[in-house]
């Protein structure tokens, strides 16, 4: 990776880097040259690790104190927001910080969408994150089953279920699944296990996801390929690790008002209900994260077909590298691409917002669309678009744009300040 | 290619609109000035103290509890009763304990450790005096309804007579805020059912107010410790974010780029 040497000082230190090159590792972690045109859209990856490390610790701390059984689960959760010294505190930031681990993964992942980070040669870091991605939603899924309220419960029925849309052996498999013939004591203490292996299984990911990242180095916003090192790079410390730091602050204010002023307001409300197998909830809802592939799987009239809308709404992002048929990464120099790019945004929102309503009447209707769209936008009009558009000339170097120096640059740069 | 940027902020508006049109049937709750919102909010004391009468002397003929400890009643944030009080409240209670040396169950006077005594030995016997319908357990009741406080609030106000060509089967009652409209529990409060230890007038609406008060208390127990926290890791978070944006804007001045 690193392309000096690096020999410690120390003799001691010497010594111990001919053994394990820990050293070398920290050396190149620090040097790691880094292009100096980031914009804060690059921040998320940081404070991404910072919700998961959040996550493990106060999962963790959690953990010691909450009983997996289905007639001691809702009553342990009450006994860590009463009894337990802060429990308040740490469970509302586990609970909180879930969601804002997903708002800074969807910035992440548009992010990338929006700069052509997924392209050549970074697809084994998008492919990672995207598989990142899938086990989030796994652990959050089953840590909202934990508590065993009537979302919880509920939840977990109707997600469950869905295994048994395959054909042949599906209803084996729910049973499997469920460790009995209904979602029970049994499939909530192998949903703890799981829910408490996954966040390990992300962290193993995450250290790939960055080893990844550190062979070609980063893209950025202006997507051409930076030499490293060079005057467009600057050392990872202490440039990026301040600007870094500062967003992580700024992020963190955010999260602090959720757990602080308004814990519950992205919960359910059943959620405190205990679990009742005999009453069904007027409407299950999945958490917000969730709901533009809830959208899309109830748009779908064919149980099985709706199922694999689904799995292939997240698998499609996996093949992405190669349905962009474009070669220019950042959509600064695409304006077609551009305005297809907020299109999609404000299509996944459409659907997140049609998943919480009932799946009825006109909601039906705008989720159908919206879904047909989704699906358009990856299958025909990324790869149309990257063979038919015109995009605009790319500069020599980012250190054009920084120095606001090319004809281009500035149309680009102008083309950039629309957007925010 | 603007016009397609245009046409879809126009689907999307009309989509927002007819979505509002379509739940605009909504009932509108009833609405109070609570202390405990806000930035600095905290429980009104007395009204804690009231609210706790009326539960016990009201509410908890049917509802149960089952979280809240007597101990709880003099916890800072709480009702803060004195320890006294709440132990002489404690002792007002028969709770059952035991088994004893010769495996008997016996009835004790509460302590402050003991949980709230429940009104029923367990669900089936609280659906059975009931005519079929649990009264929920209060101890997260506010929690775990949406419209929270101010529903819970007008829920207890919204009892009226039924349109007309509605029919009520015996023992459903109608309410106005009630999710359809028909509810088992009958007007559980009435003008002067009780009468307040501090002198107030037990007005309908005043105990609505004071019993909601009591189960925000009940259900967010560390609320108070939570809001004095909130504000003090915040203003922390502000200064520091403050530094740390001087600091980077100092070390990226070595470079010639924009931060």
């Amino acid at each position: 990776m690193s392309d000096h040497e690096y020999t410690p000082k120390s003799k001691a230190g010497k010594w111990f880097n001919d053994r394990l090159p820990l050293l070398t590792l920290a050396n190149h972690l620090t040097d790691y040259p880094t292009p100096k045109n980031l914009n804060y859209w690059w921040t998320f990856g940081g404070i991404l690790t910072f919700c998961l490390i959040t996550q493990i610790v106060t999962g963790l701390v959690l953990a010691m104190h909450y009983i997996a059984h289905a007639d001691m689960a809702f009553e342990s959760v009450e006994h860590i927001m009463r009894d337990v010294n802060y429990g308040w505190l740490i469970r509302y930031i586990h609970a909180n910080g879930a969601s804002m681990f997903f708002l800074a993964v969807y910035i992440h992942i548009f992010r990338s969408l929006f700069y052509g980070s997924y392209k050549s040669p970074r697809e084994i870091i998008w492919i990672i994150g995207i598989i990142i991605y899938l086990l989030m939603m796994a652990a959050a899924f089953m840590g909202y089953v934990l508590p065993w309220g009537q979302m919880s419960f509920w939840g977990a029925t109707v997600i469950t279920n869905l295994f048994s849309a395959i054909p042949f052996v599906g209803e084996g498999v729910v049973t499997w699944l469920w460790g009995g013939y209904s979602v029970d004591n049994p499939t909530l203490t192998r949903f703890f296990t799981l829910h408490y292996l996954i966040p390990f299984l992300i962290l193993g990911l995450v250290v790939l996801h960055i080893w990844a990242l550190h062979v070609p180095g980063n893209n950025n916003p202006v997507g051409i390929d930076v030499k490293k090192p060079s005057k467009d790079t600057v050392p990872f410390h202490p440039y990026i690790v301040i600007k870094d730091g500062f967003a992580l602050l700024m992020f963190m204010i955010v999260f602090a008002f959720f757990v602080f002023y308004a814990p519950n307001i992205l919960g359910h409300a059943d959620n405190y209900i205990e679990a009742n197998p005999l009453v069904t909830p007027a409407h299950i809802v999945p958490e917000w994260y969730l709901l533009p592939f809830y959208a899309i799987l109830r748009s779908v009239p064919d149980k099985l077909l709706g199922v694999v809308a689904m799995l292939s709404a997240i698998l499609i992002l996996a093949v992405l590298p190669w349905l962009d048929t474009s070669k220019i990464r950042s959509a600064v120099f695409r304006p077609l691409y551009k305005q297809f790019y907020w299109i999609l945004v404000a299509d996944v929102l459409i659907l997140g917002y049609v998943g919480a309503m009932p799946a009825e009447g006109l909601y039906l209707l705008i989720a159908r669309v919206a879904t047909a769209y989704y699906f358009l936008h990856f299958l025909v009009i990324l790869p149309v678009l990257g063979l038919k558009e015109r995009t605009i000339p790319l500069p020599l170097s980012i250190t054009e744009p920084v120095l606001g120096g090319s004809p281009n640059m500035a149309m680009a740069k102008k083309n950039e300040s629309k957007i925010e | 290619m603007k016009n397609i940027l245009k046409l879809f902020s126009v689907i999307i508006l009309f989509s927002v609109s007819s979505v509002n049109v379509i739940s605009a049937e909504k009932v509108e709750f009833l609405k109070t000035d609570w202390t405990f919102k806000g930035l600095f909010g905290k429980f009104d004391r007395a009204s804690l103290q009231r609210g706790y009468q009326v539960y016990t002397e009201v509410c908890a003929a049917c509802h149960s509890m089952k979280y809240l400890s007597y101990r709880n009643l003099s916890e800072k944030g709480g009702p803060e009763f004195s320890v006294a009080q709440a132990k002489a409240i404690a002792a007002s209670f028969e709770v059952t304990d035991g088994p004893n040396a010769d495996g008997e169950m016996f009835q004790r006077p509460g302590k402050l450790s003991d949980k709230f005594v429940m009104p029923y030995e367990n669900v089936k016997a609280a659906e059975a005096a009931n005519g079929g319908a649990y009264p929920p357990d209060m101890s997260v009741l506010v929690k775990a309804r949406g419209g929270g406080v101010d529903y819970i609030y007008s829920l207890l106000q919204g009892y009226e007579e039924a349109p007309s060509g509605m029919i009520l089967d015996d023992g459903v009652h109608y309410n106005k805020y009630m999710y359809g409209n028909k509810i088992k529990m009958s007007a559980p409060l009435s003008d002067g059912i009780i009468e307040y230890s501090d002198g107030t007038k037990a007005s309908v609406e005043q105990m609505s107010k004071d019993v909601t008060t009591f189960l925000m208390w009940a259900a967010e127990p560390s609320l108070e410790a939570r809001h004095q926290m909130g504000f003090k890791a915040i203003v922390y978070l502000i200064i520091l974010t403050v530094l740390v944006y001087f600091s980077m804007k100092r070390i990226w001045s070595r470079v010639k780029s924009e931060v």
